[in-house]
């Protein structure tokens, strides 16, 4: 085996300098380290310009700052045993922080190990009890991390099949099948309960499997299986029955008796066909037992982990076809993307508890993380290389606490994606393309947002290298970091892009348009006062969806923005679709305006400049003056042109100033700012921050308008609610557009009113 | 005896067998109360296969007869006789069928009541071979009704049901005799080549409520594997010398000793083979002690489920049967400590003494008493 590492260790063990708090969980051939780092990168801010004195025509309405900002990231890493001696001399050697005293360990390896590790890392080895940090493990990337938890089908496109977790995970029924199976009712998270167990575990596999094959490796054995077929040496219901036992619904390929044919001294049965008799045979007992159990404890979510499953496709499926059997479909065994990491997550988490990091909310990095890999080689023969690499997962911790919107119908069967593009694999060729061909572009914007900084073309070429690599990786294994949308494409750009200390490549661009929008506010409000009721009205929603026209995330309109700046508001109200429009419930809308006032819009905007300023704030105007209050949600974070927190509050400033309603709005506190607590171009109703959702409820909100492609479009196009809402965006490529039977600059406008 | 009740008589011989994956179960009915009338009209095919049967305890070479489970003196439809019990392997049904051509068993006027899955898979080959029609019947309606008539019945003035008093202590541990009068609801594990496990609610009242394929077949199917043995007297014997210790790995190898957290005993099978991963430990084991480790482990297994079935069903009593016990004290004192200790007392265990030949039994009462 090669044992040189194949990564250079400073792109695995990230960020040591700062790291402190390690835990490590030592598995019978896997080690997993843990760590707690503080990330320094840089974060775009915005600063309003002292405007007491007299304006001048040529200052920028803002001042964009780039700071040093810190923030809390957790580190994963997933090795083979046989490099725990390299890893940890490097960790030794990189460690800085002299706070570190201690590390917690966990995993059978923890004791074998404690002198090494004592000795190398001069850390006090401080055990932590195996049961309990693996369901402290699994409480975090299931409340963490959406899509966490897959059902496996094979043959099947995608074979993934990923579950949207929600905060209220349990209770649920974890079996970790390592060389036993311990099977642990999981009720909060602090109690949990080993409710049974089994012998009959991953260590009668390998042990029973090695006796019966001469073959020594856990993997052989699996790759073994893969190949066998059963029936030669399992005694099936039609070996004896000659056929079906009708009466009881057993079918003829049932097995009857396991290893039943070879209850004879004078045949001889090939390795394949025993391994995967075996394989069987384990998998459907541990299968019987998890449903025995939930059936008694009145569970219907079963997680499976342990070294026996670890992302093998042959076991996840025969647990699954066992379970299906067993429950009748009643029960669905689920896996974890991150169950390796389990232990590791929880001994960290125990050791960290001052920290109290479960009081924050924390998201996967897709930047850092390597995603879902399999470890059969059948499978996935090319990642059979992998064997003697490291996997990596990355947290970041998140500043606001994300909760449900108090809103959504029902949470638990909510979807943020409207397309999903593991299943559909034509959609996932053309959105990897689009990527890729928009990656030229996304890279010269980056360079040329820091014209200042010497390594800025350096840095873009490596982001420019890591999500490239994304996407291909993507390519061939789409369900790596969950479902694959439109939307964790999105996210892993801007992920990708904060790591190369890009942190807002668009704030120019946008304070540019801001800056050119703000000074047609006026003159649009007053085109717009002008006209009576009803044309009012339809001017608004015109306004306000030629406004979204503007989108530097869109590359029909990038295209057309870079090369003709006098595209302007009044050229996009032209480019629009007449109306009927592509989804067209305008005049269920305008009925409903005849009626009374909304109690609260909660608005989820969209872009900076003409988008915010020309389309949105005029409605907002008008909302305010029908007598509703207004609650504009805007991103935490930049993501692409999207305006932000602290950008909106700027312009709203500016807006206030000169027009009475949206300052009497303010003052009135009846115009309200809010962030979403996200950073993305795309909306994850069940991801937003508590503070939004508290003022959603206090002040009874009965109307929510999504505006855009990312988050009306890409996600939330089937969001239900259980008050009135209205998603409107124009489609801006063709693509889709012809996807979903329109033209480009097709319009979506979908009012829906909660069912009685 | 008045010519009407020898019309309704069904004519001799009586048989009723079990056709099961691994044995073929077979009782026979011999009346010892034949009078001298009869004797001179039983044909002489019918009286040939009475001195065969009778005069022998082994049958070719590998049909054998349970002497020592013979029921003596027993009333059966008005008819007094002894009830034998033989058995030969499912794989030596063709000779079977031969000798029925042979001896022409298709000149008798009786019908062949059989049951187990054999019944389906044998019956073109009984029909088109032997000139033979089989009354084909469900196997677990035969097993609930043998158990019951053998139950109700006695076995030669002893109890037939049975078990093991103080399980959890193996000085004390002793087999007593157990009243079955009020059965119901009972669990009803049948250990074959397979398990089905039934919950019994009444005489006609039951179901199937699960099964699992680690069974009978599965421990004598992985001791010919593992030690090259080829019969399940050999495999048995060979697991009363053994250790299974030295394969398994238990809770006190991992944690030292008992893991106190989760209240599991030190002595505790952590992982069923688990020793067996590691490669200087598969190089010094010997056969006895993998025989011995395939046994417990088929029987925890069994145990386990079984348990769990228990608690679902809500029921205390469990009868096991099946021929994965015949001379198989081991297991059986193995499931009576696994079904006492993890319950904390609350399930109890009982054996029978005929095993394996409820089945039969009920094929058998399936002629003399259609339903």
């Amino acid at each position: 085996m090669d044992k040189s590492i194949t990564l250079p260790p400073d792109e695995i063990f990230r960020n040591l300098e700062n790291a402190k708090r390690f835990a490590i969980d030592i598995g019978g051939s896997l080690t997993k380290l843990a760590y707690y780092s503080t990330v320094q990168h840089k974060v775009a801010k915005v600063r309003s310009f002292d405007h007491t004195g007299k304006e001048t025509e040529d200052e920028p309405l803002y001042e964009i700052s780039v700071q040093e900002e810190i923030t809390a990231r957790l580190h994963f890493i997933k090795f083979e045993n046989a490099y725990i001696e390299t890893c940890l001399d490097f960790v030794k050697d990189h460690l800085v922080n002299t706070e570190t005293k201690v590390i917690k360990a966990t995993g059978g390896g923890a004791h074998k190990f404690k002198d090494l590790l004592e000795k190398k890392l001069k850390l006090k080895v401080d055990k932590e009890d195996e049961m309990s940090c693996l369901i402290k493990g699994c409480n975090f990337v299931l409340k963490n991390i959406p899509h966490e938890a897959f059902v496996y089908v094979k043959h099947a496109e995608p074979e993934f099949r990923f579950q949207t977790t929600h905060p209220d995970i349990f209770p649920y029924l974890l079996i970790n099948i390592g060389s036993g199976v311990s099977i642990v009712k999981v009720e909060s998270e602090d109690k949990f309960e080993r409710i049974g167990g089994s012998s009959i575990g991953g260590g009668t596999f390998w042990g029973l499997g090695a006796l019966l094959t001469k073959t020594k490796r856990f993997d052989e054995l699996l790759q073994l299986a893969s190949r066998g077929q059963h029936t030669s040496v399992d005694m099936l219901v039609k070996d004896i029955y000659g056929g079906a036992y009708g009466s009881l619904g057993l079918t003829g390929d049932l097995i009857a008796s396991s290893f039943g044919k070879s209850a004879t001294a004078d045949k001889e049965f090939s390795k394949e066909d025993m391994a995967k008799s075996l394989l069987h045979m384990i998998s459907n007992d541990i299968g019987q037992l998890a449903c025995l159990y939930a059936k008694l404890h009145n569970l219907s979510r079963v997680y499976f982990g342990g070294f026996f499953i670890r992302g093998h496709p042959v076991t996840m499926h025969t647990i699954t076809y066992s379970i299906n059997f067993f429950t009748k479909g009643e029960v669905q065994a689920l896996f974890l993307r991150h169950e390796g990491y389990l232990g590791a997550i929880g001994a960290f988490l125990k050791g960290a508890e001052e920290d109290n990091p479960n009081q924050y909310s924390w998201g996967e990095n897709y930047a850092g993380s390597s995603g879902l890999m399999s470890v059969s080689p059948d499978m996935f023969p090319m990642q059979r290389t992998r064997s003697g690499t490291f996997d990596m997962l990355e947290m970041d911790r998140l500043e606001r606490q994300l909760v449900n919107l108090p809103l959504l119908l029902d949470s638990s069967s909510y979807i943020p994606d409207t397309m999903d593009l593991t299943e559909d694999a034509m959609a996932r060729e053309y959105w990897l393309s689009c990527f890729e061909e928009a990656l030229d572009g996304v890279v010269k914007r980056a360079v040329a947002s820091q014209p200042d900084l010497q390594d800025a073309r350096e840095r873009a070429e490596k982001f420019r290298l890591k999500y490239r690599h994304k996407l291909q990786t993507l390519r061939h294994q789409p369900c790596a970091y969950g479902s694959l949308t439109v939307r964790s494409l999105l996210d892993t750009r801007e992920h990708c892009l904060n790591e190369f200390n890009f942190p807002d490549p668009y704030s120019q661009i946008k304070q540019r348009e801001n800056d050119l929008a703000l000074r047609y506010f006026q003159k649009v409000v007053r085109s717009v006062e002008m006209l009576n009721w009803e044309d009012r009205q339809f001017a608004l929603v015109k306004g306000l969806l030629a406004g979204n026209m503007f989108d530097w995330g869109a590359k029909a309109v990038s295209d057309v923005l870079e090369t003709d700046p006098a595209f302007g508001f009044d050229e996009a109200k032209r480019q629009l679709q007449e109306r009927p429009w592509l989804v067209d419930s305008y005049s269920k809308w305008i009925e409903r305006l005849k009626g009374p006032p909304h109690k609260c819009a909660l608005f989820f905007v969209d872009n900076s400049g003409i988008d915010i300023i020309l389309g949105v704030f005029p409605l907002v105007r008008e909302l305010l003056c029908r007598g509703t209050e207004v609650v504009l949600a805007s991103n935490s974070g930049p993501a692409l042109n999207d305006v932000t927190y602290n950008e909106l509050q700027i312009l709203t400033e500016r807006i206030a100033a000169m027009d009475s309603v949206i300052h009497s709005g303010i003052t009135k506190e009846r115009l309200i700012l809010v962030q979403s607590g996200s950073s993305s171009p795309c909306l994850d109703l069940s991801r937003l921050d508590k503070g939004l959702a508290t003022l959603v409820r206090e002040r009874h909100t009965d109307l929510v308008v999504i505006e855009g492609m990312g988050r009306a479009i890409h996600t939330n196009y089937y969001a239900v609610l259980r008050c009135e809402s209205l998603k409107l965006a124009v489609i801006k490529n063709s693509w889709l557009a012809e996807r979903l039977g329109g033209k480009i600059y097709s319009v979506v406008f979908k009012y829906e009113q909660p069912s009685k | 005896m008045p010519q009407g009740t020898k019309l309704e008589m069904k004519a001799f011989p009586w048989f009723g067998m079990d056709i099961g994956g691994t044995l073929v179960k077979l009782v026979y009915f011999e009346p010892k109360d034949i009078t001298a009338e009869e004797e001179q009209e039983e044909v002489e095919n019918l009286k040939s296969i009475r001195k065969y049967l009778t005069s022998n305890v082994a049958y070719g070479s590998t049909g054998i007869r349970d002497v020592h489970l013979e029921l003596k003196d027993l009333t059966l439809c008005g008819r007094k006789g002894n009830l034998h019990f033989i058995r030969f392997p499912t794989q030596d049904m063709p000779a079977f069928i031969h000798m029925s051509r042979d001896k022409h068993f298709s000149s008798l006027q009786t019908t062949l009541c059989a049951t187990g899955g054999g019944a389906y898979k044998f019956e073109p080959d009984f029909r088109e071979m032997a000139d033979l029609q089989l009354l084909k019947l469900d196997e677990l309606d035969c097993l609930i009704k043998g158990v019951l008539y053998i139950d109700s019945v006695k076995f030669n003035g002893h109890s037939e049901c049975y078990y093991f008093e103080n399980p959890t202590d193996p000085v004390q541990c002793q087999k007593k005799p157990y009243n079955l009068e009020n059965p119901y609801p009972l669990l009803l594990v049948n250990i074959g080549s397979g398990v089905s496990i039934l919950a019994v609610y009444s005489k006609d009242n039951y179901k199937r409520v699960t099964g699992t394929s680690l069974g009978g077949g599965t421990f004598l199917g992985l001791c010919c594997l593992l030690t090259g043995c080829s019969t399940f007297e050999e495999a048995l014997e060979m697991a009363t010398r053994g250790e299974s210790t030295t394969v398994d790995k238990l809770v006190r190898d991992i944690y030292g000793g008992d893991y106190e957290r989760f209240g599991l005993p030190g002595w505790a099978v952590a992982s069923s083979f688990g020793n067996m991963m590691c490669k200087e430990k598969r190089e010094s084991i010997c056969k006895e002690d993998l025989a011995r480790a395939t046994l417990v482990t088929i029987t925890n297994n069994i145990g386990s489920i079984t348990r769990m079935c228990a608690l679902n069903e809500n029921i205390d009593r469990v009868v096991f049967v099946g021929n994965f016990l015949r001379i198989n004290t081991l297991s059986m004192k193995l499931l009576a400590y696994a079904m006492d200790y993890w319950s904390k007392g609350q399930l109890k265990a009982l054996f029978l003494e005929h095993e394996g030949y409820f089945g039969s039994v009920g094929a058998l009462l399936e002629l003399l008493n259609p339903t």
